[in-house]
């Protein structure tokens, strides 16, 4: 009964879309660069980045909408650099992904102590309050930026020439520069813009989500991301879906400690649910999927 | 008719290989011009230039009148020049108009114009004979089909000057028909066609005029209505070519036999009969994909028939593998000697142990022996004429031709009774493919079974004494020497035979 009641309540699926957003921007941004023929394994330290970036821009003095835009712009630098890696010099994607990952952390640690040198804890800002728009005023209109993203994707992608071109990068960039249209440059942008989403996914945990910043805030929610990717098969619908799903999972099991049945149970496998729900629904979705064909290629003009 | 392209004095160097060296020739309106050679004469180079994708050391690109500025195949295709590429250049997980419609609309703009796209692909389509759905997916496709793609890709950015680079290296028969009818039907609307082939057949099938290179050179131009094949041989060769005669077969016992034999994957064989005789050439005719490399891993011990019975030498396989498979006696030319004939940074001696380094001579209780390997590397060097600078040579280096020479002597050299022969000619000039004929037939008089997979139907009908086709791993009735046209094999080879051919 406790478990209904749980699926019933407003806050449950206030909850949902809260824990929800910072994924969908972060995951549209790596499909974005998936589609585009490159695996970007630096999402993770980019989210912290973002996180940061965004958090210390309001702290500093700019409005709020001014930290997502710094978020953005210290996402597409790590973009940038990514994308330098893997397409023009064609270095292995993982690598150069992971090592993106623990720049980006390790970049974002070093800026905090410059920046605060003396703090014992983080001040906070003041964040995005909840719009109070009819159906779920509790969510803030970063949310609904989240959600807009993804019908902005899905339109890019399929319904205009760029987002073809895009595709078409990823699948066989051979046919892209048959057609005389730039590969590297193509793919590069998709990483840098695909990169920024991924920042300002982050930048909604201390802008949004939360007040302040701390280093242990993205947990892992990069990764979840790319998993995402491929349970959504590489489309933005199902890829919203999958994080709505996660999400739900996630705010289920927050609920289900504080149940009776929780108190029997250790809290650690509750944390562990929505990950191993999320192993299971990715081995059963994404059985037949099509992966972008040239993910994780090179392309260099000349070479077969 | 007016002039509608120009090369003048193009030249270009890779290192120290001069792949083009000062060619010029012209091409007007409503002609078909086809540009022979063979592999590595730089056919192939020639047309990156012309389409952008090289940069030329000298020389220039003219169309319409103006000169191209070099290495922008963007200014290629404004100009008209539409190439359709060996290897397809096409989008795999998209939709066939997803495919044409690639890079020819800004790309900020808002929509992308699918319904007018729709309506003028329909259009081109029946206007020059090219059927083929719009939304399907370009990876369900035959080749023949997606070959219609990339043509109508051309088409549909307005090319007035079409390239196809060895369009007919994957089609059946009835395809290259068709698309010779397609070429005949682009030049009566005034479209120029560059046609780049090796096959003699083909080039006085479909060209006014021939353009022969040579070692990167322009050896010879002429009209195919004042020329013979023979001519064009010799110019593209440079010497005189004699087939090897092919005395009549002693044919022996069967050594291999498949009875309704079936194979796991996609194309895998499907209830195939098969019977290979001492003494004989048993040729499979086929568009590459259709099982030929299951049964050619099922010959090798790669693959294992999961239903009906397969016997060597009259017993069944028992337990089948790639070591008991050479163990019998069962010489492999593999279909892909990059991937599977050799180990490219091996040297020869190296290559040269691959199927019996665990055995004597070439081990003895565990240990390598060296100096045998290095003596079996260099008789085969000096028996099969392999060009190298010696045994300790990365095969890497070896031209394709080389290469192939080395392998048929790793296998040839024990005797073999049974050899399976996958595309042994593919990718060889015509020296080293008269070559590797003479070593089959050589095979073939010293009373070994040979299997000869292959595309080329000149190569197979010259050489097999019996003759299959494969269609989607299924195998034809098997035809003696003669007994079948090319006609009707190739409606064997798209799974219509039997059926009307009449």
């Amino acid at each position: 009964m406790e478990l209904f009641d749980i699926l019933v309540s407003a806050t449950f699926w206030a909850a949902v879309l809260r824990i929800a957003s910072p994924l969908i921007f972060a995951t549209m941004g790596e499909l974005i660069c998936e589609r585009a023929g490159v695996l970007n394994l630096g999402i993770e330290g980019i989210m912290v980045a973002g996180a940061f970036a965004g958090w210390i821009a309001v702290y500093a003095g700019l409005p709020l909408w001014g930290g997502v835009a710094v978020a953005f712009g210290a996402g597409v630098a790590f973009g940038l650099l990514h994308g330098l890696l893997t397409v023009p010099l064609g270095l292995s994607q993982h690598v150069a992904g992971i090592g993106i990952t623990m720049l980006a952390t390790a970049a974002t640690y070093f800026a905090y102590r410059v920046a605060l040198p003396e703090v014992s804890s983080p001040p906070k800002i003041t964040a995005f309050q909840p719009t109070g728009w009819a159906v779920l005023g509790s969510q803030t209109v970063l949310t609904w930026a989240a959600l807009a993203t993804v019908a902005v994707t899905g339109w890019v992608l399929w319904r205009t020439p760029l987002g073809l071109a895009l595709r078409a990068a990823g699948e066989n960039p051979a046919a892209v520069e048959a057609q005389g249209l730039p590969v590297h440059a193509l793919r590069m942008g998709a990483v840098a813009v695909g990169s920024g989403l991924m920042a300002v996914g982050g930048s909604f945990l201390t802008l949004s989500a939360f007040n302040s910043f701390f280093f242990e805030m993205v947990n892992g929610r990069g990764w979840v991301c790319i998993a995402l990717v491929v349970f959504g098969a590489w489309r933005p619908g199902r890829a919203l879906l999958g994080a709505l799903l996660f999400a739900g999972f996630d705010a289920f099991q927050i609920r289900l400690q504080q149940t009776s049945l929780g108190a029997g149970l250790p809290y650690q496998l509750f944390l562990a649910m929505p990950y191993l729900l999320s192993v299971l629904a990715l081995v059963v979705m994404s059985r037949r999927t099509e992966v972008p064909a040239a993910l994780m290629t090179p392309y260099n003009k000349g070479e077969r | 008719m007016a002039e509608i392209l120009r090369l003048d004095g193009i030249t270009k160097r890779f290192g120290p290989v001069l792949a083009n060296d000062d060619i010029s020739f012209a091409l007007n309106e409503g002609e078909v011009l086809a540009l022979l050679g063979e592999n590595g004469a730089g056919k192939t180079t020639l047309m990156n230039i012309l389409f952008g994708h090289y940069m030329a050391d000298a020389g220039t690109v003219t169309v319409a009148g103006t000169p191209l500025p070099p290495g922008q195949p963007g200014a290629a295709l404004e100009a008209g020049v539409g190439m359709v590429h060996q290897h397809f250049t096409l989008a795999g997980n998209l939709s066939v108009l997803d495919n044409v419609m690639l890079g020819t609309r800004p790309l900020f703009s808002l929509r992308a114009g699918r319904r007018a796209a729709r309506a003028r692909l329909a259009e081109l389509s029946g206007r020059f004979g090219l059927a083929v759905d719009p939304d399907a997916r370009v990876a369900d496709l035959s080749v023949g089909e997606r070959q219609r793609v990339e043509i109508l890709k051309a088409l549909y950015r307005d090319a007035r000057v079409l390239i196809l680079d060895e369009p007919t290296a994957v089609l059946t028969p009835q395809e290259v028909e068709a698309l010779f009818a397609t070429i005949r039907k682009a030049v009566a609307q005034g479209l120029a066609v560059v046609f780049i082939s090796h096959k003699l057949g083909e080039v006085m099938a479909v060209a006014d005029r021939v353009v022969i290179l040579r070692r990167g050179a322009k050896v010879a131009e002429m009209r195919s209505a004042e020329t013979d094949r023979h001519r064009l041989a010799e110019a593209m060769v440079g010497a005189e070519i004699t087939p090897p005669d092919v005395p009549p077969a002693v044919p022996g016992e069967v050594l291999f036999r498949l009875d309704r034999v079936s194979t796991a994957g996609t194309p895998g064989l499907r209830a195939a009969s098969l019977a290979l005789r001492a003494g004989t050439i048993t040729g499979i005719a086929g568009v590459s994909g259709n099982g030929q490399r299951a049964l050619a891993d099922l010959l090798s011990g790669l693959e294992v028939p999961v239903e009906g019975r397969a016997e060597l030498m009259g017993a069944g396989l028992g337990i089948w593998s790639p070591r008991r498979a050479v163990g019998a006696g069962i010489a492999r030319i593999p279909e892909d000697r990059h991937a599977t004939g050799a180990i490219a940074d091996f040297d020869l001696t190296g290559n040269a142990m691959l199927e019996d380094y665990h055995r004597p001579p070439m081990s003895r209780r565990g240990w390598l022996d060296r100096r045998a390997a290095r003596r079996r590397a260099e008789e085969i060097i000096a028996r099969y004429d392999v060009r190298c600078p010696g045994p300790a040579t990365p095969i890497r280096l070896l031209s394709g031709g080389n290469m192939q020479k080395l392998i048929l002597g790793r296998v040839l050299e024990a005797g073999p009774r049974i050899i399976l022969a996958a595309q042994p000619t593919r990718g060889l000039d015509i020296g080293a493919v008269t070559y590797v004929h003479r070593q089959l037939l050589a095979a073939r008089a010293r009373g070994a079974a040979v299997l000869l997979i292959s595309e080329d139907l000149d190569e197979l009908r010259a050489l097999s004494d019996v003759i299959h086709a494969i269609h989607d791993g299924e195998l034809s009735p098997a035809f003696a020497r003669g007994e079948i046209t090319v006609k009707e094999l190739g409606l064997w080879m798209a799974g219509q035979g039997g059926r009307d051919a009449a």
